[in-house]
């Protein structure tokens, strides 16, 4: 069954999961630290606070929830928290595209159980969770709850129109059993997201397309638990939770910084950023 | 004969197949009365879903709608429903080689009145370019039945390239085809005629006037451009000396082009391309196959002026 960690727990696995980012992506080279660091509290909340339900020991188990990274390029925070399930191994970390490896670029579903459809070409994640959701509304006998899928955007992408054909379709259908996360840390590759092209009053924009939205601090497992929970408990629509996030969140150097959208950090980067998580996890040990 | 549509067999198709306990769905964007998927829609309301004037979402819900073990169709115009949504096909149904099913209606010029914007000719060569994806392209109302049939029962992503041209029937209740699959409809010896779809019809007239002028033209039709029938090309190939491919699609990519790089591969065979070279325009079917040198005269004169060469 799915695994279930106070928020203490969880905030401490979400620290390894950055941890594993940074090896990772730092190993390879390449990749694209800032926007995998912004979503990690998101999927540490996903897997490790009980919300979802999946398998921990079978990561294809049939009765499932869905998890869809429409933003593939924060394919280390997934397979970060696919690390922490046990899914990837320890030194699979390594691997992060390089030839034969299951952790590929951006998410595949042919190389790494777990992965429910290839990702990266932004824009078309929330469609397909669209569609699986109306599937499996449509498959449960009265009574039974749905199975829910999950879909992380990322805030760059809302540029897509694809997205906004989403948007219309998932209200009009129903689809209680849809709930998209908007990792809203206002950054994209060419800079600031307002800048470049505003989403404006996104959480307007969202409610008059008929989405139940709720606003919450996106590093914030416990509020991002209880907006789940919301979202769960909410039958008349699709939710969306809007998360103000820190591109870079917890790599004091990279946080806030567009440059770190798709850039590997050197030998001496790295060390500087694994001693900010190791201060960041002295941090919340002395919480307990 | 009666003449009907390859689009006229889609939707009916669907129903039988759901009829027979398939688990197949249609995704349309308003235009299920052309494409015919309104059928579905009648006979199984629950297995029909309309994303209205959004293509790239009917891809995306298509494939969310696989992922739960359905069978999904996706129906529209080819321009838009191939044209409008390739990123789409390209990096979510072939990609992650998803059981989805894209099949258009309204391909080629024998769109007519709406003219070039609306008669797609790159299609093929978009779809057999992607791996994963298999092209099938039916030549009348049966054939389209059996590509339909195909491909709901082969797994991963299968084209069907559709029309709303009337065409003669070629085959009878009987023909199933297959994957691959190219049928020698006339036997003949001095050169080959490779056809799909529209083409088909087209190229056997063509046939019938070749043989008044004393030339015997062997034709092919192309049902599955991808995978090609090789054996059954090759052969032809090899009994003839020439080839020529007929097709309402542009020869750039099309399945001449595929022919072109299977026989050059393993047997060099002189070609001749008939297709298109540029956008279409507004007029009747007919008409715009005899202005394009694609109907039965116009094939004839081509392939002579290639034989007597």
């Amino acid at each position: 069954m799915s695994i279930t960690k106070t928020t203490h727990e969880a905030r401490l696995i979400a620290n390894s999961m950055r941890h594993d980012i940074i090896t990772m992506v730092s190993k390879a080279k390449s990749g694209h630290p800032g926007g995998s660091l912004s979503c990690t509290d998101i999927l540490a909340t996903l897997f490790f606070t009980g919300v979802m339900s999946y398998d921990e020991n079978d990561p294809s188990s049939p009765e499932r929830d869905l998890l869809i990274i429409s933003k593939g390029h924060a394919a280390p925070a997934l397979y970060a928290a696919f690390h922490q399930l046990g899914w990837v191994r320890d030194d699979e970390l390594g691997t992060l595209r390089q030839l034969g490896t299951r952790l590929q670029g951006h998410p595949d579903r042919n190389a790494l159980p777990g992965v429910e459809v290839c990702s990266g070409s932004l824009g078309q994640g929330l469609s397909i969770a669209a569609g699986a959701a109306l599937g499996f509304l449509a498959d449960a006998p009265e009574g039974v709850r749905p199975r829910h899928v999950f879909c992380v955007c990322g805030d760059g992408e809302m540029q897509e129109g694809s997205n906004w054909e989403a948007l219309m379709f998932a209200p009009n259908h129903g689809l209680s059993n849809l709930t998209m996360f908007l990792d809203l840390n206002n950054l994209q590759i060419d800079g600031d997201v307002r800048k470049v092209n505003s989403l404006g009053d996104v959480d307007a924009k969202l409610a008059a397309f008929g989405w139940h939205v709720i606003h919450t601090d996106g590093h914030d497992i416990e509020r991002l638990h209880a907006a789940v929970e919301d979202a769960l408990a909410f039958s008349a629509a699709p939710t969306a939770i809007v998360c103000d996030t820190v591109k870079g969140k917890g790599v004091s150097f990279m946080e806030n910084e567009a440059g770190w959208h798709g850039k590997a950090p050197n030998e001496e980067e790295t060390a500087l950023a694994l001693a900010d998580l190791d201060a960041e996890r002295v941090q919340i040990e002395k919480e307990a | 004969m009666a003449k009907r549509a390859t689009r006229e067999a889609f939707g009916e198709t669907l129903v039988e197949l759901a009829n027979e306990g398939v688990n197949v769905c249609a995704v349309d964007a308003d235009l299920a009365g052309s494409t015919t998927t309104n059928k579905l829609q009648k006979a199984y309301p629950d297995r029909f879903v309309d994303v209205g004037i959004a293509e790239q979402d009917m891809i995306g819900v298509a494939s969310g709608l696989a992922l739960t073990g359905l069978i999904p169709f996706t129906a529209s115009f080819a321009v838009f429903g191939v044209g409008r949504c390739y990123d789409q096909i390209r990096n979510t149904v072939c990609d992650s080689n998803l059981n989805v099913k894209v099949c258009p209606t309204h391909a080629g010029i024998t769109v007519g009145e709406d003219g070039a914007t609306h008669e797609m000719l790159e299609d093929i060569g978009m779809m057999r370019a992607l791996p994963n994806m298999r092209v099938l392209v039916p030549a009348d109302y049966r054939a389209a039945k059996a590509a339909i049939r195909i491909a709901a029962t082969t797994p991963g992503p299968v084209y069907v390239r559709m029309g709303r041209h009337k065409v003669p029937e070629v085959y009878d209740e009987y023909f199933v085809g297959g994957l691959p699959y190219a049928g020698v409809l006339r036997e003949g010896t001095d050169v080959t005629i490779l056809a799909c779809g529209v083409e088909v019809a087209q190229s056997l007239a063509a046939a019938d006037i070749l043989a008044k002028s004393g030339i015997s033209a062997e034709v092919i039709d192309v049902f599955s451009v991808k995978p090609l029938a090789e054996d059954v090309i090759l052969a032809s190939a090899e009994k003839t000396g020439r080839v020529v491919t007929v097709e309402e699609h542009m020869v750039s990519t099309g399945m001449g082009s595929a022919v072109a790089a299977l026989l050059a591969e393993k047997r060099p065979t002189p070609m001749r391309f008939v297709g298109m070279g540029s956008f279409g325009t507004s007029a009747p079917g007919d008409v715009l196959l005899e202005h394009f040198g694609l109907d039965g005269a116009g094939i004839a004169r081509q392939v002579e002026e290639f034989v007597r060469a």
